[in-house]
């Protein structure tokens, strides 16, 4: 067993319908190891959520299509996989969480029967009835509800529970990878930090590969051991967390998005927010999708693609790097 | 900067239940802030907790169940009908969801303008469109955008039609609720630093109602922390994040992720259990099901809203027996 | 940045407001939905030659009998061929259109303004108002509206006006019903209170806020209501309670139709035929009229 998981290469998707062609997401490659957490930030519109998608091979069955790139889970290309395949890896080896608890569970079925309706399909380990129930009552003492509470419908839950439910039923089959779509968006605070916990808790006790899709900084810096940096669907920076908090060199997006939230520590009276919005995701300007918005932007970056620099772990989609010290330009990939 | 002696804003004793089925809902329960004018009182609390309850029943968008709100010393809910639509020009309110907020079959100059030609504050048409291009100057807007439709416009060009609808009657008062939730962090920066540059600008009163704690440290001068109804903990924003007293106040600052990886590893103090429920809530500390500190007391009696340290003020039974003894 | 608010705004700068009329702006987007411009041409059209009826073929054609020309087959002079009494069927058709058409439209937006009216003060109103209106409507509607229709018309006699109240009176609880779930969804949005927050009149936030944002509901429901009142109308004549035979009113040109349905079909397909067509383009049109109001849906 090989210590990467999971490797995406030159992955694009694309949204198409008969007026336009979104590129929602356009040569992005990352890697994950086992047991490691990959923090995806980004802002509404980015492209996180369709990665996670394209990953699950969720994407909408008639517009959404995948034009390039190879995602090799545990050795195997998921883009050419069939569905019967997918339909095998999905919810046993590959888990996703979605942001909404409230529409991600069936409000007419006991919060029971649909971990275990989960856990019959995926029965690799030929469990009979009794052992499932038993593996349900588990999984939610796990999550922190009395198993008691199996019976339950959805309804009688309160939003954090929801989610401690939809948490426990993609961790039923103990899947390799968890892909958390901004799994606390939802919640309070209070309840964030209860929910943050024991997904930080049980991915550690259970060694999980995760996904942790979202776009506070926070969070990311609370849970994740690397992270990649999303706009306008490109990668834009990737690297250790460590190299994304505390390393001076960032791409100009990531230093925008750092200085757009309010310090707790320090009282400033200004942020220096990013000018500008994301562009037309149907209508990418030709050069840096950034440029438009992109403080340090010169006349290439409107019109060519910036390489990527490597130091290290660290890598940057911006030409500014560009002999800068140990910075490394690649060659592209494409 | 010298204390005004009439604040701008006061309520006393400020309540409203709503009727639910299996009695009332004490949403908002012995409310009584105060705000001077040209500040910004932040409102900080859960979902439930009736931050935004507090900022209709202040603006009279909800008639409060009893008690008195101040404006400049006079008490608006005993305000006529026609006193009340002069009092609604000084006191406007900016909404959450930039989406709902705005009538959708207008135009967004028709959106602005709509308040000045209801309330006739402008002699003709014209002079309210001119107004109009006026506001749209002034929160960044550009003015191409005069005839366009709402749903054209991404979510922060939305609220900025918000805060523009709400500047059109020269307001001395504005409760911001949730402006910024609904916005991406790049665009929330912009509308933080828009609203601060306005109340600079036209010295205006904000009461800023939010859930994110980094976000009303950073625009607020003091800071109520409200839980099911009641109002724990005030102070001034720096004093209440270094020396958060109330036990409420310590969880919830605790809880907020840090933008940092050293903090990573730091134990996160996190409360157990949830909100309880706020109908009819009967008597004692309604945080004292999920607090660590519970004594007898706090289930029987509900606690002193007293003053801990100078303008520092926390109702909590332990920090009050902790002073006597 | 003090500059900014009191800066002037000049002549020029006010010319950006020169809106683009609101008839021509919903003119110019309706002009776009192909479908929509045929149902309002064949509208116009029917309508023409409703109100022209009396010079393309005179009322007496309809009425005057002539047996040795029964059941005559369409030809170049009965382009639509005869009925059982030897009348011209297209000068029926032709003339029906007139008391069809009326009755359709008057009652569908006679329906249409009170239901308006009722459902979107019950709705935005709502409370004892509400409770009180609603469950007197839900009294109304356990009267079958046929027969209420009868009863009306037999207590006040046949006659056209008499139908269209009949007609009305009996639509009005269901358009009710309609137009007051749309105004509770619409009501509980954000700039509802955004108005009351600005001081806007209950009476300006009905007509101006609220209404507006359910025009859609009341455009769909309004044409589909025409076809269906016109049909209601043949029912009441076909009842022998609705317009006095001679005179021709599509309805019950179908019905008296039916007799010879197997040796002249035409008798019905014709009047059939124009009440489809009428229905359809009715609908199109209004389908598209929605669509043409709705900014959301403008490219």
């Amino acid at each position: 067993m090989s210590e990467n998981l999971l490797t995406v290469k030159n992955l694009s998707v694309e949204y198409r319908t008969d007026l336009e062609t979104v590129k929602a997401v356009n040569n992005i490659s990352f890697t994950l190891n086992r047991g490691e957490t990959l923090g995806l930030v980004g802002e509404t519109g980015a492209g996180k959520t369709t990665t996670a998608l394209a990953l699950m091979r969720l994407l909408p069955e008639y517009t959404g299509r995948i034009p390039n790139g190879e995602i090799i889970f545990d050795e195997k290309n998921l883009v050419t996989a069939s569905d019967a395949e997918m339909r095998m890896i999905r919810g046993g080896r590959i888990a996703m969480i979605f942001q909404d608890p409230m529409t991600s569970l069936n409000p007419v079925m006991s919060v029971g029967d649909q971990i275990s309706e989960a856990l019959e399909f995926h029965n690799e380990l030929k469990r009979n009835k009794e052992e499932i129930g038993k593996r349900v009552d588990e999984v939610l003492n796990m999550v922190g509800i009395p198993p008691g509470r199996k019976y339950d419908y959805p309804h009688q839950f309160s939003g954090g529970m929801k989610q401690r439910v939809v948490i426990a039923m993609a961790l039923a089959c103990e899947p390799d990878l968890l892909i958390a779509d901004e799994p606390t968006t939802a919640l309070d605070v209070t309840i964030q930090a209860q929910v943050i916990n024991m997904i930080r808790e049980l991915r550690d006790r259970l060694g999980t590969a995760m996904i942790m899709i979202t776009h506070d900084l926070g969070i990311v810096a609370q849970t994740c051991d690397n992270v990649a940096v999303m706009y306008a669907g490109e990668l834009i920076e990737v690297g250790t967390a460590a190299d994304i908090y505390k390393s001076g060199d960032h791409h100009p997006y990531t230093a925008g998005l750092f200085g757009s939230i309010p310090n707790l520590k320090t009282r400033s009276r200004r942020l220096t927010p990013i000018p500008g919005l994301m562009p037309d995701m149907s209508n990418l300007p030709p050069g840096c999708s950034f440029s438009p918005r992109c403080p340090n932007r010169n006349e290439l970056c409107e019109t060519t693609r910036s390489s990527i620099y490597r130091n290290g772990t660290h890598a940057v989609n911006c030409r500014l790097f560009d002999g800068r010290g140990r910075w490394i330009k690649e060659e592209k990939a494409q | 900067m010298s204390q005004p002696a009439v604040p701008l804003i006061q309520t006393k004793g400020l309540k409203k239940y709503f009727k639910v089925r299996g009695g009332l809902l004490h949403a908002v329960d012995d409310v009584n802030i105060t705000i001077p004018e040209r500040k910004t009182l932040g409102v900080v609390g859960e979902s439930g907790c009736g931050k935004t309850t507090l900022g209709r029943a202040i603006i009279r968008l909800l008639e409060p169940t009893s008690g008195e709100v101040l404006f400049k010393g006079e008490n608006v809910l005993k305000y006529n009908r026609g006193k009340m639509r002069d009092a609604r020009k000084k006191m406007q309110i900016i909404f959450q969801d930039p989406y709902s907020s705005i009538n959708p079959r207008m135009s967004v100059s028709e959106i602005i303008a709509e308040f000045m030609i209801v309330n006739k504050t402008c002699e003709n048409r014209k002079a309210a469109l001119q107004r109009t291009v006026k506001l749209m100057d002034t929160v960044g807007l550009a003015r191409r955008y005069a005839n366009v439709y709402p749903h054209e416009l991404d979510g922060g060009r939305r609220q900025r039609i918000g805060i523009a609808r709400a500047l059109s009657l020269s307001p001395e008062f504005i409760v911001c609720d949730e402006p910024v939730s609904a916005l991406d962090v790049s665009i929330q920066a912009q509308i933080l630093n828009l609203l601060m540059d306005l109340q600079d600008e036209l010295g205006l009163t904000y009461m800023f109602i939010t859930h994110d704690l980094s976000v009303v440290k950073h625009i607020s001068d003091e800071i109520v922390v409200m839980y099911l109804g009641h109002v724990v903990e005030q102070a001034s924003s720096n004093e209440l994040f270094e020396n958060p007293f109330h036990p409420y106040t310590k969880a919830l600052l605790s809880a907020i992720p840090e933008p940092d990886i050293e903090m990573r590893n730091m134990p996160i103090t996190v409360i157990k259990g949830e909100v309880t429920s706020p109908i009819n809530p009967g008597s004692g500390c309604r945080f004292a099901a999920r607090c660590d500190y519970v004594m007898d007391i706090c289930k029987r009696e509900t606690p002193v809203f007293s003053e801990h340290k100078p303008d520092h003020y926390v109702s909590c039974w332990k920090l009050h027996s902790n002073m006597k003894g | 940045m003090s500059g900014r608010i009191n800066s002037a705004a000049t002549e020029t700068e006010v010319l950006i407001f020169k809106k683009e009329n609101r008839l021509k702006e919903i003119w110019r987007r309706l002009k776009k939905d192909k479908l929509a411009l045929a149902g309002l041409f064949l509208v116009c059209f029917f309508i023409i030659m409703a109100i022209f009826a009396e010079l393309i073929v005179p009322y007496a054609a309809a009425v005057t009998i002539n047996p040795h020309n029964r059941l005559a087959r369409p030809t170049n002079e009965f382009i639509f061929g005869t009925d059982g009494f030897g009348r011209d069927l297209f000068a029926r058709c032709l003339h029906g259109a007139r008391v069809s058409l009326s009755i359709g439209f008057i009652t569908a937006i006679a329906t249409a303004i009170a239901g308006s009216i009722i459902g979107a003060i019950v709705g935005y109103v709502g409370g004892k108002l509400d409770d009180i209106v609603m469950r007197a409507l839900d009294i109304f509607s356990a009267i079958p509206s046929i027969l209420f229709a009868m009863a009306v018309v037999a207590a006040m006699g046949p006659g056209i006006f008499n139908i269209c109240v009949a007609i009305t009176v009996t639509s009005i609880p269901g358009f009710v019903r309609i137009v007051r779930s749309a105004v509770l969804g619409i009501a509980e949005q954000e700039y509802i209170e955004a108005c009351r927050a600005g001081g806007t009149s209950t009476a300006r936030i009905l007509f101006r806020h609220v209404l507006p944002n359910a025009v859609g509901t009341l455009i769909v429901n309004t044409t589909a209501n025409v076809s269906q009142m016109i049909l209601t109308a043949a029912i009441l004549s076909f009842l022998g309670l609705g317009i006095n035979p001679p005179q021709p009113e599509w309805g019950s040109l179908v019905s008296e139709g039916r007799e010879f349905l197997r040796t002249a079909p035409h008798l019905t397909l014709f009047p059939g035929l124009m009440i489809c067509l009428a229905s359809f383009a009715i609908s199109v049109f209004g389908d598209g009229l929605r669509d043409a109001l709705d900014p959301r849906l403008r490219t």
